[in-house]
C-alpha cells in the first residue's frame, strides 16, 4: 500500500509525481502496463481527464486501477465536461473508493479537442471546484444541503509560472491557495531562473509546488511548443542542445536535460518536488528518474 | 446558336468621372479604334459602385462588366478606388456562387491622360467576353425591364 | 445589438426548394447595421437568387420588402398585403424576427436567411464582436466593464485560465483573453482587488429559459 500523498507532501522529502494518459477506448492493456511501470517509482500518479479536450477513458477509472494495484492515485477533474452536480457526485464516488487526492482543473477549451461541436460545460471553474471540495468536507453541498457522509481530499491545482503576462496568473494562483489548494503541479518549465522568480512568490504561501517537467524529444518539438503551447518557453540554449545531439540520440539528450533539471531543483531545494509528464512516452519516465539520480 | 464571330458582347463599363471617363473621352478625341461593345455609365467616383449595380447589370443581360477608376493612390476622393476594388472582388465571389465565370467582371485603373489604355482595356475585355461566349443569363431586354422592381432608393 | 450573418447561398437555395413565389423580407434595425439583412442585402440576395434560378432553368420568382423591425407586431401589419400571393417568406431578420413573422402567419413557411450569432458591437468597419451573453446577472461593475461570461471562451468568473497566451486566447490567437483585458482595465482604475476577490459559481438559472420579462 502506498503512502497517502498528503503525508508525503508534508514529510519534507523531494516529491516525485508523474501521470498516465488513458486510452481512447476500453482496451486498457497499455494503461495498466504504464501504471505498473510507474506506481512504485513515484509518490503519486495522476490520471489525466479527457486531456486536451480529447475524449478518453476517464481519470476516475484509471485511479481505481492504480488503487487496486497498490499505487497512490491523483484524480484529475476538469470543469469542462461535468456540471456541479456531476462533479460533486464524482467526488463522493472517488472518496468512497479510497481515492483521496484530486487535482482541480478548469480544462482546455472544446475547439482544441476532437469533439469540436460539443458543449463546454464550465459550470464551475478550478477555483470554485477547490472551494466545493472544502465545502463538502464540511458536510454541505453547493445547493446548501447537508451531506449524509462527507469527503476528505488532498486537493491541488495547476499554475503556469511562465505565463505572459504573469500578473493575472499570480492573482489566480493566490485565489487557488485561498480556495484551499494544498499543492500545485506547474506547467512545464525549462528555465530554472525564471522558475526561481516564480517560487519567490509561491514561497509566501503554505503550499507545496511540484515543478512540471516535460520530456523534450526533438528540437522540432521544442520549437512547436514555443510557438503553440501557452506558457511554455524552451530557451534557445536547450533547443541548441537538442539540435546538436547526434542522429538518433535526441531522446537521450532530452532525458539527460530533464534529469539534469530535476537534480538541480532538488539539490538547490528550489521547490518541493517535480511532476513528470512524458506525454505518450510513459515508458521512458524510469529513465528520466534514473538520470536524475 | 450564335457562333463566336456573330456574338457581339454587351459590356457595361462603370467609369469614374475624373479618370476613366476622361480617358474614354480622350480615346474618342484621339480617334482611337476600339470595339463598340461597351455601354459607359459615368460615376462620380469608382467608389460609388455597389455590388448591387454589378449584379443587376449581369441579371439584366450584360455579358461582361468592367469598373474603371483612377490609378491607385491618385483617386480624386482619396480611397474610392480601393473600395471599388474590394467590391469588385466580392462581386466576383458572388458570380462564382451562382455559376457565372468570374472573368466576366474586372476592375481597371487608369489616369485621365491614358486614352490608349482605355482603348486597350476595352479591346481586352471584348476579346475575353467573346472567348467566354454570351452570358447564360441573357434574355431579351423587354422581359427583363418588366420583371425589375422599381428602385426604392 | 443583435449580430447575424447570412447563410451561404447554397443552403438558402436548398431551403427554398419546392416554393415558387418567395418574399425576401429584410429588417431595418440590427441586421441592417451589421450588413446582414437590411434593404440593401435583400436586394443583393434577391438578385443572386434570380440569377441562380435562371442558371438552373427554374421559375421561382422573388419579391422584396423591408420593414422597420420584424420583432415588433406593429411593424408586421403592412405585411398582410405583401404575403398574399406568396408561398414562402425568406426572412433576413434575427431569430426573434423570423419567429414572430412565422407566428403572425402560421400557415406560411417562414424561413431563416440568417444565422443569428450574438449580441455585440461594431468593433471596426465590417467587424462585429460579441459583448453580451444575456446571462441575466450582470457583473460588469466588478470587471471594469469587460464581460468574462461573453468574452472569455470558457466563461470563467475567476480567470484567467492556463491557456492564455500573450494576452490572447488559446482558442484563437486573434482573440483577446478577456481576463487579461480585465486585469489591465482594473489595474488602470486601481481596482485590482475586484479581480482578487473570489467569485462564487454563476447562477445559470438567473434567467430560466425561455426567458420572460414583464415591465411594470
Amino acid at each position: 500500500m502506498a503512502r497517502p500523498f498528503r503525508e508525503v507532501l508534508n514529510s519534507g522529502k523531494f516529491v516525485v509525481t508523474s501521470e498516465v494518459g488513458p486510452p481512447k477506448g476500453s482496451n486498457l492493456e497499455e494503461l495498466i502496463h504504464h501504471i505498473d511501470l510507474l506506481k512504485d517509482r513515484v509518490d503519486a500518479l495522476n490520471v489525466t481527464d479527457n486531456q486536451s479536450s480529447v475524449m478518453r477513458y476517464p481519470s476516475l477509472g484509471g485511479c481505481l486501477f492504480i488503487k487496486e494495484h497498490g499505487g497512490e492515485p491523483i484524480l484529475q477533474m476538469t470543469c469542462r465536461d461535468r456540471n456541479r452536480l456531476a462533479l460533486q457526485a464524482d467526488l463522493l464516488f472517488a472518496y468512497s473508493r479510497g481515492i483521496t487526492n484530486v487535482l482541480c482543473l478548469t480544462g482546455d477549451s472544446i475547439p482544441v479537442g476532437d469533439h469540436k461541436e460539443a458543449k463546454g460545460v464550465f459550470d464551475l471553474d478550478s477555483v470554485q471546484l477547490l472551494k466545493t471540495v472544502r465545502l463538502m468536507e464540511e458536510g454541505k453541498d453547493l445547493g446548501g444541503n447537508d451531506l449524509a457522509g462527507g469527503i476528505r481530499f488532498c486537493a491541488g491545482a495547476i499554475v503556469t509560472p511562465e505565463a505572459n503576462p504573469v500578473e493575472p496568473q499570480l492573482i489566480k494562483f493566490e485565489k487557488k491557495v485561498a480556495a484551499g489548494a494544498e499543492f500545485f503541479q506547474t506547467q512545464a518549465i525549462y528555465d530554472i531562473d525564471n522558475f526561481k522568480r516564480f517560487m519567490e512568490v509561491a514561497r509566501r504561501f503554505d503550499v507545496k509546488v511540484l515543478a512540471g517537467i516535460v520530456l523534450l524529444v526533438s528540437a522540432g518539438m521544442a520549437r512547436y511548443m514555443n510557438r503553440n503551447v501557452p506558457g511554455i518557453f524552451v530557451p534557445d540554449q536547450l533547443i541548441e542542445e537538442m539540435v546538436s545531439a547526434e542522429k538518433g540520440k535526441a531522446l537521450e539528450t532530452g532525458i539527460r536535460i530533464a534529469g539534469h533539471m530535476i537534480r538541480q531543483l532538488k539539490e538547490e531545494a528550489i521547490c518541493d518536488g517535480v511532476h513528470i509528464m512524458a506525454i505518450g512516452r510513459e515508458s521512458v519516465v524510469p529513465d528520466i528518474l534514473a538520470a536524475a539520480g | 446558336m450564335t457562333s463566336k464571330d456573330d456574338f457581339e458582347p454587351v459590356i457595361v463599363a462603370f467609369c469614374c468621372h475624373y479618370c476613366a471617363y476622361g480617358a474614354a473621352d480622350l480615346a474618342g478625341s484621339m480617334r482611337l479604334q476600339y470595339p463598340s461593345t461597351i455601354r459607359v455609365i459615368k460615376l462620380p467616383c469608382s467608389g460609388t459602385i455597389d455590388v448591387l449595380h454589378i449584379l443587376r447589370a449581369f441579371e439584366l443581360g450584360a455579358d461582361g462588366v468592367m469598373v474603371a477608376g483612377c490609378l491607385e493612390g491618385t483617386c480624386h476622393f482619396m480611397e474610392g478606388n480601393y473600395h471599388a476594388k474590394r467590391r469588385v472582388e466580392r462581386a466576383k465571389r458572388m458570380l462564382a456562387e451562382v455559376g457565372l465565370e468570374k472573368e466576366r467582371l474586372e476592375m481597371f485603373n487608369m489616369s485621365a491622360a491614358e486614352g490608349p489604355v482605355f482603348a486597350e482595356v476595352v479591346r481586352e475585355m471584348t476579346e475575353r467576353i467573346k472567348e467566354l461566349g454570351p452570358s447564360p443569363l441573357k434574355r431579351p431586354l423587354k422581359n427583363s425591364v418588366s420583371q425589375r422592381r422599381p428602385g426604392r432608393r | 445589438m443583435i449580430i447575424g450573418k447570412q447563410k451561404p447561398l447554397e443552403e438558402i437555395r436548398e431551403m427554398l426548394e419546392g416554393y415558387k413565389r418567395v418574399l425576401i423580407l429584410g429588417c431595418g434595425t440590427c441586421v441592417t447595421v451589421c450588413l446582414a439583412g437590411g434593404e440593401k442585402e435583400v436586394a443583393i440576395l434577391a438578385t443572386l437568387l434570380r440569377m441562380s434560378e435562371k442558371m438552373a432553368g427554374g421559375d421561382k420568382t422573388f419579391s422584396e420588402h423591408t420593414i422597420q423591425r420584424q420583432c415588433d407586431n406593429e411593424f408586421l401589419d403592412e405585411l398582410e398585403e405583401k404575403v398574399k400571393d406568396v408561398d414562402a417568406v425568406l426572412s433576413l431578420a434575427c431569430g426573434a424576427g423570423v419567429g414572430l413573422v412565422a407566428e403572425r402567419f402560421p400557415d406560411l413557411p417562414v424561413l431563416p436567411g440568417l444565422n443569428t450569432t450574438f449580441i455585440g458591437i461594431p468593433q471596426e468597419r465590417g467587424v462585429f464582436t460579441e459583448r453580451c451573453l444575456s446571462c441575466g446577472d450582470c457583473i460588469l461593475d466588478e470587471t471594469g466593464g469587460i464581460c468574462p461570461v461573453a468574452r472569455c471562451t470558457k466563461g470563467l468568473l475567476n480567470g484567467p485560465c492556463g491557456g492564455t497566451n500573450n494576452g490572447k486566447c488559446e482558442v484563437d490567437p486573434e482573440k483577446d483573453c478577456a481576463w487579461t483585458l480585465i486585469y489591465q482595465r482594473l489595474e488602470r482604475q486601481g481596482k485590482l482587488e475586484r479581480m482578487r476577490a473570489y467569485r462564487p459559481p454563476r447562477n445559470f438559472q438567473a434567467v430560466v429559459r425561455p426567458g420572460k420579462v414583464v415591465a411594470e
